[in-house]
């Protein structure tokens, strides 16, 4: 058994490290405050190629694996977790979902924008009525010959309120049951009918914002389904199981940027004489979160690893998903605690990513969908 | 016009650092490239945007791990590197030597180099080398402007601003303020693995300091707080000063 990152992940990692304390950090607190997606954070990243990591270098990737891009959402979410959940949908849905299921028609009209950061893209699958249970989706396609008309709408949209595809998933037969009968497409922005409302009031990830989408007579032209006909549901899960690595990456990082703002605190703080951090009772807490922490990294990197090599990691996605962002959460609510009312207060960051940390528990399928799933592999048929 | 870079393998800037057996201690320290030359490299790179400069090379002298220094200035976008190898307790004299001797065989138009590396913070290296290459040195640079075979530097100085004019080749060793040094580009990244790096014995020199021993600074005492009326203050604080501190008073 090997642990140690290549040279060019190390390389990368760095780089990572280095741009979000510098570039990404200093904004967390503002873009928390105004509730703005940060284009400029963004555009940069676009610049330095980071925008499609793990897209092959032909369609304007960076070429990465990706444990690379895994590592990039870590180290973006231990400084602002909203950056982090924009990379993790715009790269790992949007840009992805062309790659992994687009023709070559629908590669070379979007995929090579997606990936250098000219476009942004967002993922479009729960509705007010399908959320954990996104196949019962009603949002309704007829097809017309060339053109599919779409009817309906989707709630809670990261990006999308800046994006220009939105990867969607509707009912296309409906007369099949559950799961079935479910087209993906890619529906551009400015398509007549389809509107959206104002981002939506959130607890956190307030610099991601989040639409409902509204499609009225919207046409589609055949050309932008991804996957196959009638059988998109595949392509929404296939995408979540990536997906839910680094979202999964997203609650390992809060959870590691909170403990070591906490440890500088509390060496510093001083309480009955001496500093907090010089209590065993709060070193153990220390220890606890440190280890746990360490627990949830080495489960990321091993389904990204998993995904790099081609191997099955539908499972091994889900507890990683589910073991880091209940972490992460965890550490948050104790580093919130170590810190007492200075930590409440949003003058330091802790108080903002345990407002963050939740919603990581909460999408790409909550924690107990990826129970369901681990649950399901674990015990087989019966 | 062929511009050279030195750059070294340093400790990183938030590195606690620990001696270990009378030596300081490097197991799991992350090393970085050296932040001054870090500089001088995009300083480099300035240069061939600018169509100055035609090729850069990266020249570094140390251990096996020195090639990651010189990987990161590939992935910033330079075109070769040399890693000189030589054992990293050679002193400023040794390395001198090595580096001149490497870069005589390049015959490059410049030599840049950071002003001072951040772990030992000697500032010879640049100035050593200039001086056994015979060339003119010029010293913690803040700008650079090159006109055929001459460069006309700006650099610090006592309350204001000097500026040099020096033929080429020269040694230039640059200030942190000289430019902002670019992230490594993805694409940087990926492209570094394929740029040649040569590398090369050192040549021979005798160190000419012997290190006796390391040691810590002392921690630093406790401060004190005085909350009162300036002028209290003011007087209790050079009571302090006089009866704990000691600072004599001539
Ligand atoms: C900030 C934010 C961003 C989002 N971004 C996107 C996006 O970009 N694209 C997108 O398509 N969606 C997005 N979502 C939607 C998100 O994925 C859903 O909210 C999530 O899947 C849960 O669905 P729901 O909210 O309808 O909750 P429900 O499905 O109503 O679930 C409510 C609770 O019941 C639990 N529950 C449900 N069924 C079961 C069961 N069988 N057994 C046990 N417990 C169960 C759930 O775990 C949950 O705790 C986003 C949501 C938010 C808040």
């Amino acid at each position: 058994m090997d642990f140690s990152l290549s040279d060019e992940s190390l390389m990368m990692r760095d780089m990572f490290r280095k741009f979000s304390k510098n570039e990404v950090e200093p904004l967390a607190a503002e873009t928390d405050r105004t509730h703005e997606f940060p284009m400029g954070t963004f555009k940069k990243m676009a610049d330095l190629g980071l925008t499609g990591l793990p897209i092959p270098e032909e369609w304007g990737g960076a070429g990465a694996s990706y444990l690379d891009f895994a590592m990039f959402v870590e180290e973006l979410a231990k400084c602002c977790a909203s950056t982090a959940v924009i990379m993790s949908v715009h790269t790992g849905l949007g840009c992805m979902s062309t790659y992994l299921y687009g023709s070559q028609r629908v590669k070379e009209k979007y995929l090579r924008a997606l990936a250098t950061g000219e476009i942004v893209g967002a993922y479009a699958l729960t509705e007010p009525n399908a959320g954990s249970d996104a196949a019962s989706l009603k949002c309704k396609a007829e097809d017309k010959g060339d053109y599919f008309l779409v009817n309906g709408s989707k709630i809670f949209i990261t990006n999308g309120i800046v994006a220009t595809t939105y990867c969607t998933f509707v009912k296309s037969d409906p007369t099949q049951g559950s799961g079935r009968g479910i087209t993906c497409l890619v529906i551009e922005k400015d398509t007549p009918g389809f509107t959206m409302s104002k981002p939506v009031a959130k607890m956190g990830m307030n610099g991601s914002p989040t639409v409902e989408l509204y499609f009225e007579d919207v046409k589609v032209p055949k050309e932008n389904v991804l996957g196959e006909i009638n059988d998109g549901f595949k392509v929404a899960m296939g995408l979540l199981a990536g997906g839910r690595v680094t979202i999964a990456a997203q609650g390992l990082g809060i959870g590691e940027g909170a403990l070591d703002y906490t440890v500088q605190y509390i060496k510093e703080r001083q309480q009955f004489g001496k500093p907090l951090a010089a209590n065993q009772g709060v070193q153990f807490m220390v220890a606890d979160m440190a280890a746990a922490l360490d627990a949830a990294q080495l489960l990321v990197y091993r389904a990204a690893w998993l995904k790099d090599n081609g191997l099955p990691h539908n499972k091994e996605a889900s507890m990683a998903k589910k073991f880091a962002t209940d972490t992460g959460m965890e550490v948050c609510t104790n580093c919130v605690q170590l810190m007492g009312g200075y930590g409440y207060c949003n003058e330091f960051p802790v108080e903002r990513m345990m407002r963050d940390v939740k919603i990581t528990q909460i999408y790409e399928g909550s924690n107990q969908i990826q129970r369901m799933i681990i649950g399901r592999e674990t015990i087989g048929r019966f | 016009m062929k511009v050279l870079v030195c750059v070294k393998q340093t400790f990183d800037t938030e590195a606690k650092i620990e001696l270990k057996d009378g030596k300081i201690a490097d197991a799991g320290i992350n090393l970085i490239i050296n932040p001054y030359d870090e500089v001088a490299v995009e300083g480099a790179i300035q240069l061939k945007e600018k169509g100055i400069a035609k090729e850069i090379v990266i020249v570094a002298a140390g251990s096996d791990k020195a090639m990651d220094a010189i990987r990161t200035a590939l992935a910033m976008g330079a075109d070769r590197g040399i890693l000189v190898q030589q054992d990293t307790a050679a002193d400023e004299f040794a390395r001198a030597v090595a580096l001149a001797e490497a870069i005589k065989a390049e015959n490059p138009n410049i030599i840049l180099a950071g002003h001072v590396a951040a772990d030992d913070g000697s500032s010879q290296v640049p100035t050593r080398v200039a001086e056994i290459l015979g060339l003119p040195h010029v010293n913690v640079i803040t700008a650079v402007e090159i006109a055929g075979d001459k460069a006309t530097c700006t650099s610090e100085a006592d309350g204001g601003t000097q500026v040099t004019e020096v033929s080429l080749p020269a040694v230039i060793s640059s200030q942190v303020s000289w430019n902002e040094p670019r992230y490594p580009s993805m694409k940087g990244i990926m492209a570094a693995k394929k740029k040649p790096v040569a590398t090369a014995a050192a040549a021979a020199a005798e160190n000419k300091v012997k290190i006796l021993e390391f040691s810590l600074p002392p921690a630093k005492a406790a401060g004190i707080k005085l909350e009162d009326e300036p002028e209290v203050c003011a007087t209790k604080l050079a009571e302090w000063m006089k009866n704990t501190v000691k600072v004599e008073v001539k």
